[in-house]
């Protein structure tokens, strides 16, 4: 890998005009006396930093910081208002939802007009047509207007094209979040060998665990501004950490992590925690060990018919799994005062990963939140003497084989 | 200059976006490209019928070639003037068109416009050929100025091209420009010689000479641009004469600045293109 930089993001920054009344004709800008009336929002605030040549670089940061906005300034698709970015190499951009297909036109004619924007001649594009529409898996649909695709094919087709046109950078904006697990593999291969064959990707997502093995470096963006630049798996942990302060300490929660509590505080929850075997708080477990939630709550006044609900995410963001009180059958009649209600897991079902914990307190109806803590305890699975080979649950099963009697005795 | 630099390199882009434009422009319609030679005939026939037959239009007599038919007189300005429309209105809808790929990929935005505009020079070539052919049956020889009829068709398509720049960044920031332009066509149309001869205005002209009135009406009408494109198309086409070597000249210089005041308000405008879509 060498040092020098693929992409030089120089003080930039970037404004939208917002308007406050949308009508784009002449009359109106004459009613206004020429004056528009819009109020200006700087989405980038004189961002500057480096992606290294050969790196696979991640941008992270909540919704509406920013990244997708830098993302298109860095494909010349914006052009910021000040500063600078300079490109070294072809670059290739996969922005949100598809890349700019013409609806009427085919997928064949599409690949072709397509690869021609991304600077392919037609000779090329010939040679690599039946690896792009091989890659896509849309072989079928090839001479349908793309208007006919599903989302997940667009996306398909629109992502082999830019990474078959074999550029020196490519970014791709959240397109992982689309397709099936089978395509999102092959997408992470494809990363892979881009990263072998020395080319820059610059990825924003937010499955964070992907990113954080995926990547080496990342930049985190807070509402337009940088706010931490650095190998991947710091940047990610501190940006994943930082989500989880907000939701253990309320009143901090603001902007984009409101929604990290929310309720209308009849009963608040006040500590969610995991115990182990031993009764003690644990943040890290083993694949089978028992354990105990036990979620401490403290009323304002009496709540009838409480429910109590707890649901757990990857840290990637898959919800695999959720339970409360009423479907396990423990009716409360009412609480008062502080107390704790307990979920005793007798095994722990889960293969080695990073697991974030969520609860809340509902009316009988599960209709009415009294209080909601996203993400408010984090605990990691470690492999335990039961060992399955990936994925987030571990069901425990057991392979058996029905051998030929020749093949037994070998075996033997 | 970097826009030359720009244009090479979008030289593959811009022959595909050409054919996509060619292609589409009547896909999915019964008669298909046979709609592009349609088209003009059906105008040339209602046209033919209302200013030859009904308000009667005086015909001239092509100068060298002796023809003196209405329906081609007609047809050597209204096919410069049909392309010239034509490109203008597409060229300019051409970003607001393809909002959907300038949102999401990169290219040299003008490529658009230029694409737009050539897919009507395919036409236009076409409909040339048909009338030359029909001119040489009626025994015009049009053949001896192929190569000064071709500089007329680049500078015709450099002219409209410079107008559809301008007009297509317009229409973007005020959608209202495509409604005020499409009534400018059509009084521009009047204000050129395609439906009647220009010896009408100079009927016109002479008669209020004699009245005393100063108005110089010749000399206003003749700043027309397309009142000078088309009768260097007539005299090669219809009349088998050289050009006006000023017409020729004055449609140099108007091609010039069209198009470098159409570059001009691109490059300066297309800062918050995208945004704006
Ligand atoms: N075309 C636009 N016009 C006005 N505001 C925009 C436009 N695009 C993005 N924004 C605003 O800029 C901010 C950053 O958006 P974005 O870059 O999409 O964030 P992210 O991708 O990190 O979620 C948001 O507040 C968004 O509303
Ligand atoms: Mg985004």
């Amino acid at each position: 890998m060498s040092a020098a930089p693929a992409v030089e993001v120089e003080g930039v920054a970037k404004r939208f005009r917002m308007y406050r009344e949308r009508n784009q004709s002449l009359k109106a800008a004459l009613m206004r006396g020429g004056r528009a009336s819009f109020d200006e929002y700087w989405a980038l605030k004189d961002v500057s930093f480096e992606i290294p040549q050969g790196s696979t670089f991640a941008l992270i940061g909540e919704n509406g910081s920013g990244k997708s906005t830098l993302l298109k300034c860095i494909a010349r698709i914006l052009e910021p208002e000040r500063g600078r970015i300079r490109t070294h190499g072809s670059v290739a951009a996969l922005l949100e939802l598809g890349s700019g297909f013409h609806p009427e036109l085919s997928g064949r004619e599409n690949v072709f007009l397509n690869g021609s924007i991304l600077g392919m001649t037609k000779r090329e594009l010939e040679r690599k047509f039946d690896e792009i529409v091989d890659f896509a898996g849309i072989e079928p649909f090839i001479d349908q207007p793309v208007k006919n695709y599903s989302s997940g094919m667009y996306m398909r087709l629109g992502f082999s094209v830019a990474i078959n046109v074999d550029p020196d950078i490519l970014l791709v904006d959240e397109v992982l979040a689309v397709g099936d697990a089978a395509f999102q593999e092959k997408c992470m291969e494809k990363f892979v060998d881009f990263r072998r064959a020395g080319k820059t990707v610059v990825i924003v997502s937010h499955a964070m665990g992907s990113m954080r093995t995926l990547c080496d470096q990342a930049a985190w963006l807070d509402r337009g501004s940088l706010l931490d630049i650095g190998r991947a798996d710091a940047i990610v942990d501190r940006y994943v950490d930082k989500g989880h302060e907000k939701g253990v300490a309320p009143g901090t929660a603001g902007g984009a992590n409101a929604e990290a509590r929310v309720g209308s505080g009849e009963a608040r929850l006040t500590t969610v925690e995991m115990l182990d075997a031993s009764g003690t708080p644990a943040t890290s477990f083993r694949t089978g060990d028992p354990v105990t939630v036990r979620v401490g709550y403290e009323c304002t006044e009496r709540v009838e018919q409480p429910a109590f609900a707890l649901a757990m995410d990857t840290v990637d963001g898959m919800r695999f799994w959720a339970h409360h009180t009423r479907d396990g059958g423990l009716e409360l009649p009412f609480i008062e005062g502080t107390g704790h209600v307990d979920l005793v897991i007798p095994a722990l079902a889960l293969q080695p990963y990073t697991i974030d914990l969520s609860a809340r307190i509902l009316d009988h109806t599960l209709t009415h939140t009294y209080d909601f803590r996203r993400h408010c305890y984090r605990f990691v699975v470690e492999t335990g003497d039961h060992r399955e080979s990936g994925g987030v649950v571990a069901l425990g099963g057991r392979w058996t084989a029905d051998l030929p009697a020749s093949a037994s005795e070998t075996a033997v | 200059m970097s826009v030359i630099g720009d244009l090479k390199d979008s030289r593959g882009l811009l022959v595909n976006l050409t054919l996509r434009e060619v292609r589409g422009k009547y896909k999915r319609t019964l008669l298909g490209q046979g709609w592009s030679l349609l088209n003009p005939i059906a105008v040339l026939l209602i046209y033919t019928l209302v200013f030859g037959f009904v308000l009667r239009v005086p015909v001239p007599i092509g100068e060298n070639s002796g023809v003196q038919i209405f329906a081609l007189y007609l047809a050597c300005g209204l096919i410069p003037w049909t392309f010239f429309s034509n490109s203008v209105t597409s060229g300019m809808g051409a970003l607001l068109g393809n909002a959907n790929l300038l949102r999401k990929v990169y290219f040299w935005r003008p490529t658009l416009v230029v694409a737009s505009v050539f897919a009507w020079d395919v036409t236009f070539a076409i409909e040339l050929l048909v009338l030359m052919a029909a001119l040489l049956i009626v025994g015009s020889m049009p053949l001896p100025w192929l190569p000064l009829l071709l500089l007329a068709v680049v500078l015709l398509t450099v002219f409209a091209l410079g107008i559809a720049l301008m007009l297509s960044v317009a229409n973007v920031y005020f959608r209202d420009t495509q409604h005020f332009v499409s009534i400018g066509m059509q009084l521009w149309f009047y204000a050129t010689p395609i439906v009647y001869p220009y010896s009408l205005i100079q009927d016109q002209a002479d008669r209020m000479a004699a009245d005393g009135n100063g108005f110089p009406l010749e000399t206003i009408y003749r700043l027309n641009p397309m009142e000078r494109f088309v009768s260097v198309f007539r005299s090669m086409l219809y009349d088998n004469t050289w050009p006006q070597w000023g017409d020729v000249l004055f449609c140099v210089v108007v091609a010039a600045a069209s198009l470098g005041i159409g570059i001009w308000v691109f490059t300066r405008s297309q800062h918050r293109l995208v945004e704006e879509l």
